[in-house]
């Protein structure tokens, strides 16, 4: 117990302290670095929960295809970043504000619902009727997810379709400065219309 | 020193405060609002998890993966926009953006 608390710690700290250091950071790309320190970090503390499909899952598509996107992106784009700073320390104090404003709201409520909760006395009764098998958190979880969330399922892998396309129709351009292979155009060429047999006059030169 | 329900919402509480923060510190420069947005999106997907763990409910788990979906779905299309953008006029400017106010 002594262990998980420790751990739950620093693995806190460590998000707290790279989630800061995203947003402050000089350069992009040890913004996007942090960001993928935090996405780890949170996923430690799936795992210390319990829940540790979500962990896998945010490792993988946060940490590999999300956070390597922003990455390619900052990359990829030549910019500025000294000049997009230039409002940084401006917007500082209203930033300071809001977001201490938020933090004291949302603590508040925490400490509500918290003790709420804990007086509640929450029963750790787990349905073990699945034949025997253990029940993991993974089966578990697809159990409930191509069941009573079929609907939902599907919903979200039309989303991802949708995002999939849209990505694609936003960034293809047809360049029409760039030569390029056309196959049908190769493959409907005719004899007639490409060879011809021209009669040259013995002897006559070819000037 | 038993972790509880309000450790994992106070986590989540300063990353999204964290996330909310940085959308304000960093006016001009879209791709780290989007990280903010993707911090914020971390953050209440911790909640959606420690809800679910602590009152022994498996569908805000459920919908934590519908939430990681709509993050990685945002993600690839603000990043497709901002290439975009940033093709058509040179620079990701924020501030630039109002040219159809008319």
């Amino acid at each position: 117990m002594i262990v998980q608390a420790v751990l739950f710690y620093i693995f806190a700290a460590v998000a707290v302290a790279s989630g800061a250091l995203v947003v402050s950071a000089r350069n992009p790309v040890h913004s996007v670095l942090f960001l993928i320190v935090a996405f780890f970090n949170a996923a430690g503390m799936f795992i210390l929960i319990g829940a540790e499909f979500l962990a896998m899952i945010l490792v993988i598509v946060y940490v590999g295809a999300v956070a390597v996107l922003f990455l390619f992106v900052v990359m990829m784009l030549d910019i500025d970043f000294v000049q997009l700073r230039s409002g940084f320390v401006r917007y500082l104090p209203i930033g300071a504000v809001v977001g201490l404003i938020l933090l004291v709201e949302l603590v508040f409520v925490v400490s509500i619902v918290g003790h709420a909760i804990a007086q509640q006395g929450v029963s750790a009764a787990v349905a073990s009727a699945t034949g025997g098998l253990p029940l993991t958190n993974t089966r578990a979880l697809g159990d409930i997810l191509y069941t009573r969330y079929l609907f939902g399922f599907q919903v979200a892998g039309l989303i991802l379709l949708v995002a999939m396309i849209g990505a694609i129709v936003l960034t293809l351009r047809h360049r029409t400065d760039v030569r390029r292979q056309s196959i049908s155009a190769q493959l409907a060429r005719r004899r007639a219309e490409t060879v011809e047999v021209v009669k040259v006059p013995l002897g006559a030169g070819s000037d | 020193m038993l972790i509880g329900l309000a450790h994992y919402l106070t986590v989540a509480a300063i990353l999204f405060t964290l996330g909310v923060f940085g959308i304000f510190l960093n006016r001009k420069n879209v791709i780290i609002m989007l990280m903010s947005i993707e911090l914020m999106l971390l953050a209440v997907s911790i909640n959606f998890v420690a809800f679910s763990v602590f009152l022994n409910d498996l569908v805000g788990q459920a919908f934590a993966m519908f939430v990681l979906t709509v993050a990685a779905a945002e993600a690839a299309i603000g990043l497709a926009i901002l290439v975009v953008y940033f093709r058509n006029r040179g620079t990701i400017r924020v501030e630039d953006i109002n040219m159809m106010k008319g």
